[in-house]
């Protein structure tokens, strides 16, 4: 046995034995069923009482109806853990509304950009006159702006909401945490004026020039600092398990985006290994924790039931963090890297099953025989499209590891439909799921117009839809066609397409259904729309159902 | 506090092991490696030209990683042997790519050596291949009235060019063409010693 197999059979043994230490270290907690943890996000008397702010008053009193279950005690939450709640949500409403403002603005730049890009494959002479227009900085001034602009401000948006309401205290520090939204603002629009300028760092997911990368890295460090501190005040006995998915996501990234970028370090073939390992971590150790986290939140919360099992969403939790950091190596399959690193990611890739189907059985339990919420709740349809699109991406992606998949699939549209399929129908849609019921608390106002809220829905997820089937069967034919040696390589160039015009037409629909939502966001901040109580929603409900109405 | 620990040291650890065996592991397997005898380093335009090659997003559409005969027909399509680690030591920041939207280019030097195909190409790649889906780039050329002396004017296939002008190349485009016309790794390398 070489050194290679040696270290491979070590890394694995001492995960797999990790993740037994830290299985034993719940043994509190996993061997008996845990309701109370899982209840923790319910004020004492809340469970059964449905909320979706995104509804206004009647409506929601419609969802109550509907999720009227025998057996429920209806009585008025404790007034005490309400007060917190209030409180809590009052410390973050600034640093929030900063966080989904700037997130609204790079989602428009980000996909108008994505549209153009994929034009311009199609159309390769559309827009050629000037640098900053070609093919690989529109695309690039896209992604930084979706990944880093949009989802990245947004998921933070919705960590910094959480936080304080999960640990029932107020915010610390939140004029650190608005300094640092700041420094990482300032560095996603210099690192965007940059890519379109022709300076960049030449690595996909990393363009943003190191220099740059220091704003990013002092913004995440004013944002860390305060989440940790807030977690230290908690008020709350016990972590809810969306605290332990968003606290380890903020140290993850800052970690990971610190080692990506210190400059002079990495080269040749370990800076693809490097490059791949941030690459697929900033996809599994940043928006997947952040967007899990965020539906254990507020799908229970909608619904106003716990979900199913709380160790069952501690056991995904340990599990994607063990497996998902090591799955990045399966980026360079066939590639001119160490063959038992390919080895490792592609088990690790399989592995990932486990969390997948810790969450969607979790997942499918809570929601057994209440789905039919989802007409009624927007919240609820986003962040059940959103759950159900990681189900399917994840299980997609482990099995695109696989040597055999990979062979067709690796270098093709097809990995760019699964992207999308992550970052979009699960993480994009989780996110707008979650605005849409933070925001009303955040601005004490209601959405002026609840019809938007349907069409965007519709529009986004058909959009998606078109998008990857589209791109699916394109890249997959592109794939077969290229290991085809007896057709010409134009051959897959050719047969993509009518692909990619499906591609522009997905992409098309779903920037509609971003101009919606910027538009409505943009309306609910300028107090649009029929005259409301305002603040009062805070805590409104609560009164109306203390009166028993 | 103990969740709080086993928060944070849990999740340092599980970030840890990954990067142990993706960026730690593989910077000491690699860092020794020599470059083969046949490589040598890029001379000072074609370095420019990688320059260009990052700056207009090449590697999005162009891996750099031919594949091995078993694996795909890439030493069929004319790519070039399956590459090793040593034939990226002078690669800063490495181009492997990720997507093959167009053809490998490890060895486009080889293949392509001509200077007046490349900077054409870049200009028009439809003029040389129906069909590509390649952006044109006419930002790295000029249209002049007439070539002065020094200028580098472009040899187009009739109709491509702008009508009674000529077409010169920008010094972007020269090093571009330098750095695509070094892109070899057409030397042997020899294979593992067995063990």
């Amino acid at each position: 046995m070489d050194s290679a197999i040696l270290s491979l059979l070590g890394a694995f043994l001492l995960s797999i034995m990790g993740l037994f230490v830290f299985i034993w270290s719940m043994r509190k907690g996993l061997l008996v069923e845990n309701p109370q943890a899982a209840s923790v996000i319910f004020a004492p008397g809340e469970i059964g009482r449905v909320d979706d702010p995104a509804l206004p008053a009647p409506a929601q009193a419609g969802l109550q109806a509907a999720a009227a279950e025998p057996g429920d005690a209806a009585h008025a939450p404790g007034p005490q853990a309400l007060a917190q709640r209030i409180a809590a949500d009052r410390s973050s409403a600034f640093p929030v509304f900063m966080f989904i403002a700037f997130a609204c603005l790079w989602l428009l730049l980000g996909s108008v950009a994505g549209l153009t890009a994929s034009l311009k494959l199609h159309m390769p002479d559309w827009l050629t006159g000037e640098a900053w227009q070609t093919f690989g900085r529109v695309r690039t001034v896209h992604l930084t702006a979706v990944l880093y602009g949009w989802i990245t401000n947004a998921a933070l948006g919705v960590i910094v909401w959480l936080l304080p309401r999960l640990l029932r205290t107020p915010l610390a520090g939140a004029m650190w945490v608005m300094l640092g939204g700041a420094l990482l603002n300032i560095g996603i629009a210099s690192a965007i004026g940059a890519i379109g300028a022709g300076w960049n760092d030449g690595m996909e997911y990393l363009e943003m020039p190191w220099q740059i990368g220091l704003f990013v890295v002092a913004g995440m460090v004013c944002i860390v600092g305060p989440a940790l501190y807030t977690l230290a005040r908690r008020q709350v006995e016990s972590l809810y398990v969306s605290v332990w998915y968003h606290v380890a996501a903020l140290l993850w990234i800052t970690l990971l985006f610190l080692v990506a970028k210190l400059p002079g370090v990495h080269f040749g073939v370990q800076q693809a290994t490097m490059n791949w390992w941030y690459g697929h971590n900033v996809l599994g150790l940043w928006f997947t924790p952040v967007s899990v986290g965020a539906i254990y939140y507020f799908l229970p919360k909608v619904i106003g039931r716990p979900v199913r099992s709380y160790n069952l969403s501690i056991l995904g939790f340990w599990t994607l963090a063990f497996f998902y950091g090591q799955v990045g190596g399966h980026h360079l399959v066939g590639g001119p890297v160490p063959g038992w690193l390919v080895t490792l990611s592609i088990v690790q890739s399989m592995m990932m099953i486990i969390p997948v189907a810790a969450f969607s059985i979790n997942m499918a339990g809570t929601l057994r025989g209440r789905m039919h919420l989802a007409r009624q709740s927007p919240t609820l349809r986003f962040m059940m499209f959103g759950g159900l699109m990681y189900m399917l991406s994840s299980l997609q992606g482990s099995f695109e590891a696989l040597r055999a998949v990979n062979q067709v699939t690796h270098f093709t549209h097809f990995t760019v439909a699964h992207a999308h399929l992550g970052a979009y129908g699960f993480v994009t849609m989780v996110l707008f799921g979650a605005i849409y019921f933070m925001l009303p608390r955040v601005l004490g106002w209601e959405w002026p117009y609840p019809r938007l809220i349907a069409l965007q829905f519709w529009l986004a997820a058909t959009g998606i839809g078109i998008y990857f089937t589209g791109l699916t069967i394109g890249g997959w034919l592109q794939g077969t066609y290229m290991l085809d040696a007896t057709r010409p390589f134009m051959d897959s160039v050719a047969v993509t397409l009518p692909w990619l015009q499906w591609r522009s037409a997905g992409g098309a629909l779903m920037l509609a259904s971003h101009l919606v939502f910027v538009g409505h966001v943009l309306a609910m901040a300028l107090r649009f729309g029929p005259q409301r109580t305002g603040a009062a929603l805070f805590s409104q409900p609560a009164v109306e159902f203390a009166h028993g109405k | 506090m103990e969740n709080e620990v086993k928060l944070a040291a849990g999740a340092m650890v599980t970030l840890g092991l990954a990067t142990a065996a993706l960026v730690v592991l593989p910077y000491i397997q690699v860092r020794d490696v020599q470059a083969p005898e046949g490589l040598k380093p890029y001379s000072s335009a074609a370095l420019r030209g990688r320059a260009v090659y990052i700056a207009n997003g090449c590697v999005y559409c162009h891996t750099q990683q031919p594949r091995d005969r078993g694996f795909a027909p890439d030493f069929e399509r004319g790519w070039g042997r399956a590459s090793v680690p040593g034939d990226y030591v002078y690669d800063r920041p490495h181009l492997l790519g990720s997507m093959r939207t167009g053809p490998d280019l490890l060895n486009i030097g080889v293949r392509q050596p001509s200077k007046d195909w490349h900077l054409g190409h870049l200009y028009q790649p439809r003029a040389y291949v129906p069909g590509s889906i390649m952006p044109a780039y006419p930002y790295l050329f000029e249209a002049k009235a007439a070539a002065e002396p020094g200028d580098e004017a472009l040899k187009l296939p009739p109709g491509y060019g702008p009508p009674g002008q000529v077409v010169v190349a920008r010094p972007e485009a020269l090093d571009l063409v330098a750095y695509l016309q070094a892109l070899n790794r057409s030397y042997p390398v020899l294979p593992p010693a067995p063990r």
